[in-house]
């Protein structure tokens, strides 16, 4: 049904429609109205059999969803920056337990200076952690995914976390089309765990595992991995026969046909960066655009396809790595080595710097023409960068960094509004 | 596309209002975006919300720069932020407000602008008298419709009787009618002047 609501609403919706079993959940900006919301569907019996759970912290959060998917319950949790980092080591663990609970990540930066506005840090510093990533680009894409990843997640025996922006997304009020009950029945079937802990027959999870055997079990959740680059596609297409739209999948391309320059990019940013490519492609400039969903697992052989017939690309991403440039565009980079492409790299939007169409325009016109450096830091005040690395030079006893930025943007904090 | 800012203080209902047009909007077969400028809501700090109606799909994910209209809940903000920033020429600017621009010290300010298109409405009052509290969301969100024409009055109706029941249903009904004619019946007034 189409319904103008909040990304946060819609998403706790079709979380409800796949019948998880347990939910767990501790508050944190931007994720919060999503348990929020499946918190008062719960208590108003609008959503049974499901107990939903108040823990105490993240890492009970976490812990928690290991327990209940151990014990064979459809298991759902939410959470963001802070919260993601202080639940890493039960992250890591049901990866390597092989449980396939889903997790919504609102994407919010990573303090300090401490944030709570959006980028890709939060997710993107777990990319190693054996949990499959997919970035939805709009919040009916979020609704959806959310919905393929259980079936991915209880198919392959692995989580999944389901990334949308925080706020750009989580908070925006759009058009949404919630799915029907028996849609989501039709594709999604009960969860049949390959590993339960039953007391009727007793078994143990969670051995110690030395030498002998480590390899070998981490060698699997990489397997799982490469099985889903098969079964996303796949997924996206049954899901399309049963709800009638494109949703998911690897990878998306928009006007790539002919492009001489392309634009990858991950999330909601997608949208804004399309209606650039339309202003452009006007203007008579072959360039395109490719959205990657999967972010992991990473679809070398996809990307590498989208651009093998451009001429040169930039990745426009909302992460950095600190000491070396984009987390994206090295995998990115790593798709197309050997096919002598020019590649740039643009940080873009971290702590929430909104990313506009006409910074995007100056940006594509400098690539389009080669003249971008290898990283570009997108809208970087370098004035304020390059004070504050004066003033370092000069003083010893220059003082905390970020206060001295806010004091010589003329801001006593933060600024709200 | 038409784009709308809205401006007031953590309390108003300003992130309210902008939802309450994207779902009028959307009660009208149209697409629409609201969203807020996101940050950590505190009751009287100054917040900024926006909305998007379109007949199209809406992708654009930036913040509204130049604005097609202006809802502005508090008129104490025009002492401590620019919130005509980027407005475009033919803009169209709703201020909550008992007193006329003239009596406000707009009159200069508007010759940039197209002043047909700007309007005060007591909206405190009328959330004050129908609402029995000072919440001018909805009545501004009628007297916007019935300035711009954007949207029709029984979609905001509509769009109350979603968000609220009973009592405060009939209230933000009430105070949004009382709106909506009283705009009517100033631009007629404006009209034949």
């Amino acid at each position: 049904m189409l319904k103008q609501t909040e990304g946060s609403k819609a998403v706790a919706e079709a979380i409800a429609l796949c019948r998880p079993e347990v939910i767990c959940a501790y508050p944190i900006s931007p994720q919060t109205h999503i348990v929020e919301a499946l918190g008062e569907m719960v208590k108003a019996g609008d959503l049974t059999p499901c107990e939903f759970i108040n823990v105490e912290s993240e890492f009970a959060a976490m812990s928690v969803a290991i327990g209940s998917s151990a014990a064979g319950a459809r298991s759902y949790t939410a959470t963001a920056s802070q919260g993601l980092l202080f639940m890493v080591e039960a992250v890591y663990n049901a990866a390597g337990l092989g449980l396939p609970i889903v997790m919504t990540v609102a994407n919010r930066a990573i303090g300090a200076p401490i944030n709570i506005w959006n980028d890709h840090s939060d997710s993107l510093s777990q990319r190693d952690s054996g949990w499959m990533q997919l970035f939805a680009e709009t919040n009916q894409e979020a609704v959806d995914l959310h919905i393929q990843a259980f079936r991915l997640a209880e198919e392959l025996s692995m989580p999944i976390m389901v990334c949308m922006d925080g706020f750009i997304l989580t908070h925006a009020f759009e058009r949404i089309d919630i799915p029907e009950q028996n849609q989501v029945d039709s594709y999604l079937p009960p969860f049949d765990p390959r590993q339960v802990l039953d007391p009727a027959e007793p078994v143990s999870i969670g051995a110690m595992v030395g030498p002998e055997a480590f390899m070998e079990v981490k060698y699997l959740a990489h397997a799982k991995q490469m099985q889903a680059i098969e079964r996303i596609p796949q997924l996206a297409a049954e899901f399309k026969q049963i709800f009638g739209r494109d949703s998911g999948g690897l990878i998306r391309t928009y006007c790539s046909e002919d492009a001489e320059t392309m634009v990858i990019a991950m999330g909601s940013v997608l949208g804004t960066i399309k209606d650039t490519v339309d202003e452009m492609r006007a203007e008579g400039h072959k360039i395109g655009v490719l959205g990657i969903i999967s972010y992991r697992p990473f679809p070398l052989e996809q990307v590498r396809e989208a651009l093998l017939n451009c001429k040169r690309f930039v990745v426009l991403e909302k992460s950095l790595a600190v000491g070396m440039g984009g987390i994206v565009a090295t995998d990115v980079r790593m798709a197309v080595t050997g096919s002598g492409l020019k590649g740039y790299t643009a940080i873009a939007g971290l702590g929430g710097r909104p990313i506009t169409r006409s910074t995007l325009h100056k940006l594509f016109l400098q690539a389009e023409q080669e003249l971008l450096p290898p990283v570009t830091f997108v809208d970087l005040d370098w004035e304020a960068v390059n004070k504050q690395l004066a003033r370092e030079q000069q003083t010893r006893r220059s003082g905390p960094a970020a206060e001295n930025m806010l004091h010589d943007k003329g801001l006593i904090s933060a600024k709200f509004g | 596309m038409f784009e709308i800012r809205v401006h007031g203080r953590g309390g108003q209902g300003v992130v309210t209002a902008t939802e309450m047009l994207s779902v009028a909007a959307f009660e009208e077969g149209r697409h629409a975006q609201a969203f807020p400028s996101f940050g950590s809501e505190r009751t009287g700090a100054p917040v900024v919300a926006f909305c998007r109606i379109s007949d199209r799909e809406i992708r654009l994910r930036e913040p509204i720069m130049k604005p097609d209209a202006l809802i502005i809940q508090d008129p104490t903000l025009l002492h401590q932020i620019d919130v005509f920033a980027g407005l475009k020429a033919d803009g169209y600017v709703l201020l909550n407000s008992r007193h006329s621009l003239e009596e406000l010290g707009l009159s200069e300010l508007i010759t940039h602008f197209d002043a047909t298109r700007f309007c005060t409405l007591s909206a405190t009052d009328l959330g004050l008298k129908h609402i029995g509290r000072p919440i001018p969301n909805m009545p501004l969100i009628a007297g916007f419709a019935a300035f711009s024409g954007l949207i029709k009055l029984e979609s905001v109706i509509l769009a109350i009787n979603e968000k609220f029941t009973g009592k405060v249903a009939q209230g933000n009904i009430a105070a949004a009618t009382e709106a909506y004619e009283i705009v009517k019946t100033m631009m007629k007034e404006r009209a034949h002047a």
